[in-house]
């Protein structure tokens, strides 16, 4: 192999991403935008969920309950009504997503400390918020008193029993309930996903459509000089993004950063390795750009976005498809930046994720490699 | 034939299929160092699918081809050592400058930097290019850009260049350019095989390989091919009506083809210092007006029509 | 300058900018009618322009141009009504079969429903294809598409034909048996128009306009142009060796300029009748065997050269 004609290729490649205004922008600018739109776009918090109550016996007990539904902010108590059918009515009318029933001896109970419970009717169609304000609500309820109990009824969609881990764990976490916080390390992890295929499936593709493919492959370069020449600069420029996003995180959105950099930068250089061979093979045998750059967009974004548990849980998905996530690398990253950003784990506890991201970057780096033959045909 | 043991590019019996069509159905041919050789023949004849397969991008399905003693199959990779190609479509990055264009090829043939600069000064001089060192390689004109395209590829020194159709489509001056470069190389023992479908820049090669359908028809220097066609001559009658003349010679004895081209009437007749009096005659008596009456030299075309058409055996 | 007659194309001092970019500089000219004109120069020297022009798709810049008697700026309709225009690479499409191209066609040009079978029983005729009406178009050879399209391009029976580098490319048989047809349609009073870069091609024209640079730099008949716009006459000399007697003749007196080509030089004097005795003992002299010495026809691209590298700077065409 001559590093020679490896860098010719690399400064080439260098040359025509700083002469071409758009690249440069995309390259730029993707980035920090995705973050702005996902950051911003993806709010989990529920803020304002209308509600409407029953409160059957108007103590002096059931007012402070009721107030602080009525101070969370995560709740906006529309009305109270003083019939159950109205209250369902409401549900069902859309006008409201949780009704709370209190029931005619509540402060009876409390008094004599036996079990008490409050009834709640959620509206569960969707039902990553129907758990959500299943979290709430306990923790409303929980927080005035511990004797105090759920009893949960659901109107329409689909409800699990008890609340969900993830609800949990991030309660755990993220003191502040800022669902905000918990995502965005994922966002980063998506965001170099889909940036990292697209730069590079670009790059061959472009190649054959301006027709000076036939040329090159007629020189003596051979096929891994030229990929590593055309990846060199596209991972420095990914490095740089990830560096970017990582700094838009911790200062623009305030994500707390507990972890190691050494860590955050090994776990980053093998992500990178995997997508950006991803996008060359993709560029290898979609031979025009704009197909290129779709396929990238999709088989990037889509298993990064739905698979990844960055967004939806793992744990709470069909066993099947549990098991189909190990072969998204995207979820190995988004564990890693989650940990490195939130839980400041010591990589001694990531084995598990940076040694999966050396597999696929070994396996992807290969079927690149091999896709790329110096042939017409 | 055997070929001869020094030849720069050996093809025998060379065979390239796609789904439908053979594109090159046993071609053997050779080219000797140190010449011009051309692949002659229109769209389809398999010049291009044969230059390929000669650069070591396309392998054949059958027969065989040395090139610089190196077989194209077995060792592609080493032939792309001591060749330079040129293909219709030439990698020129547009938004690379000259300089950055030339540089990028010579780092890939390993050329060190005292002697790229020393031949790119000398080729760009030789194209009229020298002060466009620093301008994008897509600001330039069609004929500069196939310079262009020619000094990247002879920065180094390769020992056989392939060229496909390299002037199509160029002003003629640059053109002259262009060859003006390549017979200098000959100077310096550079073996070239080009590919044309213009049959008159056929004339400027040392040897041809006239090809139709993916088969040779012939294969000679240019003075020779033309030495085959038969003893029939050709008649040139130009007049600024030719129509008239047409009318008025093509029942004439001894006229055995006729056809309109241009400004002028071109006849096969049998026995040429016969026949032209008498057909002077004719038009002076019908009124045509006539510039010139003579016998031309027959074309190329006129022997890849007779070759196609029978009346010429095909054969190297 | 007269209107001309309606079968005819007439360009008078036509100009056209883009920007500060002038693609067409004054071109002028005439055509008569059944005339095979042609207009012949390299890729960028303004012909499509010109052509996009004429054929009322582009509004000229300055100057004035009619086509079958239509001013193509202020009726570029009426002109499209009036012409047809083939280009043998983009013209077909290649999924349709052949009767499929010439149905469209038909209707794109808005030819009489009444007519259109007739016509197109005609198209097939005149291209030979009447037995390969459901071939699909990309399944034809070269030559076959060439002669369909010039059957998808009349079948309105224009008076003006525009043919954009028609048998570029394509075997000599097939492309004498397209320019037979195409003079057999000049023969009916179609003006035909041809543009090229091809020189080869341009000896099918009964006229040419050389174009350079956006400026028309010679008219003529091909042989006129030979004759009277070529600087100097051509010698052909067969000599060995090559290198040293390039190198003596381009030193030798009198000698405008001096060419390889092939096996032999080319080498163009003022006089050749005079130079031919000379040139032989001048080389022979210097120890360079030399086999002939004839005076030959100048080629289309020796007149070309001959006119572009005359100019110094701001050359003026030499117009007719």
């Amino acid at each position: 192999m001559s590093l020679h004609r490896l860098i010719a290729v690399a400064r080439k490649e260098v040359i025509q991403i700083l002469r071409d205004p758009r690249s440069l922008a995309i390259v730029v600018l993707m980035p920090v935008i995705l973050m702005f739109l996902f950051g911003y776009g993806i709010n989990l918090d529920l803020k304002n969920t209308p509600t409407y109550i029953f409160d059957r016996e108007s103590s002096p007990q059931s007012r402070d309950l009721i107030a602080r539904f009525r101070s969370s902010s995560y709740f906006h108590v529309a009305r109270e009504v003083d019939n159950y059918a109205e209250l369902v009515a409401a549900i069902d009318a859309g006008r409201a997503k949780l009704g709370v029933v209190i029931p005619p001896d509540f402060s009876a109970q409390l008094r004599n400390g036996g079990a008490v419970s409050v009834q709640a009717l959620v509206d569960a169609t969707d039902d990553n918020t129907g758990n959500l304000i299943l979290g709430y609500t306990e923790s409303i309820v929980r927080g005035y008193s511990q004797g105090v109990r759920v009893d949960w009824l659901q109107r329409q969609g689909q409800l699990r029993a008890a609340p969900s881990v993830s609800v949990e764990s991030r309660i755990w976490y993220n003191e502040d309930l800022e669902s905000q916080a918990f995502i965005i390390p994922g966002i980063v992890a998506i965001v170099m996903a889909v940036v990292g295929a697209f730069l590079t499936s670009l790059t061959i593709a472009r190649e054959w459509e301006r027709g000076s493919m036939e040329q090159l492959i007629s020189t003596p370069v051979s096929s891994l000089e030229v990929m590593l020449g055309k990846l060199i600069p596209y991972f420095v420029i990914g490095l740089f993004d990830t560096a970017v996003c990582t700094g838009m995180a911790i200062l623009w959105f305030g994500v707390p950063f507990r972890g190691s950099l050494v860590t955050l930068f090994i776990g980053s250089t093998l992500f990178l390795t995997v997508v950006m061979s991803q996008g060359f093979f993709i560029s290898v045998i979609a031979k025009s750009q704009l197909a290129a750059s779709q396929v990238a967009l999709i088989s990037t974004f889509l298993p990064a976005f739905l698979l990844s548990g960055f967004l939806f849980s793992i744990e709470q998905m069909p066993r099947p498809i549990q098991v189909f996530t190990h072969i998204i690398p995207a979820r190995y990253y988004v564990t890693l930046m989650k940990a490195v950003f939130l839980k400041g784990t010591p990589s001694s506890y990531l084995h598990t994720e940076l040694a999966a991201l050396g597999v696929f970057a070994f396996v992807l780096v290969l079927l690149a490699t091999r896709s790329f033959h110096k042939r017409l045909e | 034939m055997p070929a001869s043991p020094q030849a720069a590019i050996e093809v025998q019996a060379l065979v390239k299929r796609f789904p439908g069509i053979v594109a090159v159905d046993r071609l053997t041919f050779d080219v000797r160092p140190g010449e011009i050789f051309g692949l002659v023949g229109p769209d389809g004849a398999g010049k291009t699918t044969t230059l390929r397969m000669l650069a070591g991008v396309m392998p054949p399905d059958e027969g065989t081809a040395r090139v610089a003693g190196l077989d194209v199959a077995r060792d592609p990779e080493g032939v792309k050592h001591q060749i330079s190609y040129m293909p219709q479509r030439f990698g020129l990055y547009e938004d690379l400058t000259v300089e950055e264009n030339i540089r990028f090829y010579a780092d890939l043939f390993g050329v060190r930097r005292r002697e790229r600069e020393e031949r790119a000064a000398r080729l760009l001089a030789a194209s009229g290019m020298s002060e466009f060192r620093d301008r994008l390689a897509g600001k330039l004109s069609g004929g500069m850009k196939q310079k262009l395209g020619l000094t990247c590829a002879l920065v180094h020194t390769p020992r056989v260049i392939l060229l496909d159709e390299p002037t199509t489509g160029v002003d003629p001056v640059s053109r002259r350019d262009f060859w003006r470069i390549l017979y200098s190389l000959i100077a310096e023992g550079v073996t070239i095989l080009t590919s044309t479908a213009y049959l008159d820049e056929a004339e400027r090669c040392h040897r041809v390989a006239l090809m139709h359908n993916g088969r040779l028809l012939m294969c000679d220097t240019p003075a020779l091919l033309k030495a085959r066609l038969p003893a029939e001559a050709v008649v040139s009658i130009v007049t600024a009506d030719p129509r008239a003349a047409r009318d008025a010679v093509e029942q004439a004895e001894g006229v055995l083809g006729l056809r309109l081209a241009g400004d002028q009437v071109r006849l096969g007749v049998d026995d040429g210092p016969r026949r032209i009096p008498q057909l002077r005659t004719r038009l002076e008596t019908a009124g045509v007006p006539v510039e010139e009456i003579g016998m031309v030299q027959p074309t190329l075309e006129d022997l890849f029509v007779a070759t196609v058409e029978g009346r010429v055996s095909a054969g190297a | 300058m007269s209107n001309g007659n309606d079968n005819s194309v007439v360009v008078e001092k036509l100009v056209k900018r883009f920007g500060d970019f002038t693609a067409v500089d004054g071109i002028s000219l005439e055509t008569r009618k059944g005339e095979i004109f042609g207009f012949l120069g390299p890729n960028g020297a303004g012909k499509s322009t010109t052509i996009r022009m004429l054929c009322g798709l582009l509004k000229p810049t300055a100057g004035r141009a009619m086509v079958a008697g239509f001013d193509v700026a202020r009726e570029p309709e009426r002109v499209r009504q009036n012409i047809g225009y083939m280009s043998q690479k983009f013209s077909l499409y290649n999924d349709l079969r052949v009767i499929e191209n010439l149905r469209l066609f038909a209707g794109l040009y808005s030819v009489p429903l009444a007519v259109t079978d007739a016509r197109i029983e005609w198209a097939l005729e005149m291209a030979s294809l009447a037995d390969r009406r459901t071939a699909i178009t990309a399944e034809l050879a070269g030559g076959w598409k060439q002669r369909l399209a010039l059957g998808c391009a009349v079948l309105h029976r224009p008076p003006v034909l525009f043919l954009d580098e028609p048998t570029s490319g394509v075997d000599p048989i097939s492309r004498r048996a397209f320019w037979d047809l195409i003079h057999h349609m000049a023969e009916e009073g179609v003006t035909v128009f041809v543009t090229t870069h091809y020189m080869e091609e341009a000896e099918y024209c009964n006229r040419l306009a050389l174009i350079y640079r956006g400026r028309m730099v010679a008219l003529g008949t091909p042989n006129e142009l030979k004759q009277r716009h070529m600087k100097g006459e051509l010698l052909f000399i067969e000599a060995e060796p090559l290198g040293p007697a390039l190198e003596a003749v381009e030193s030798a007196p009198d000698v405008l300029d001096a060419a390889v080509f092939g096996n032999a030089l080319h080498v163009v004097v003022e006089d050749a009748a005079a130079m031919q005795a000379r040139l032989r003992a001048y080389l022979e002299a210097r120890n360079v065997r030399v086999s002939a010495v004839e005076p030959i026809r100048p080629s289309l691209e020796d007149v070309f050269v001959s006119l572009t590298t005359g100019f110094n700077g701001n050359g003026k065409g030499k117009a007719t």
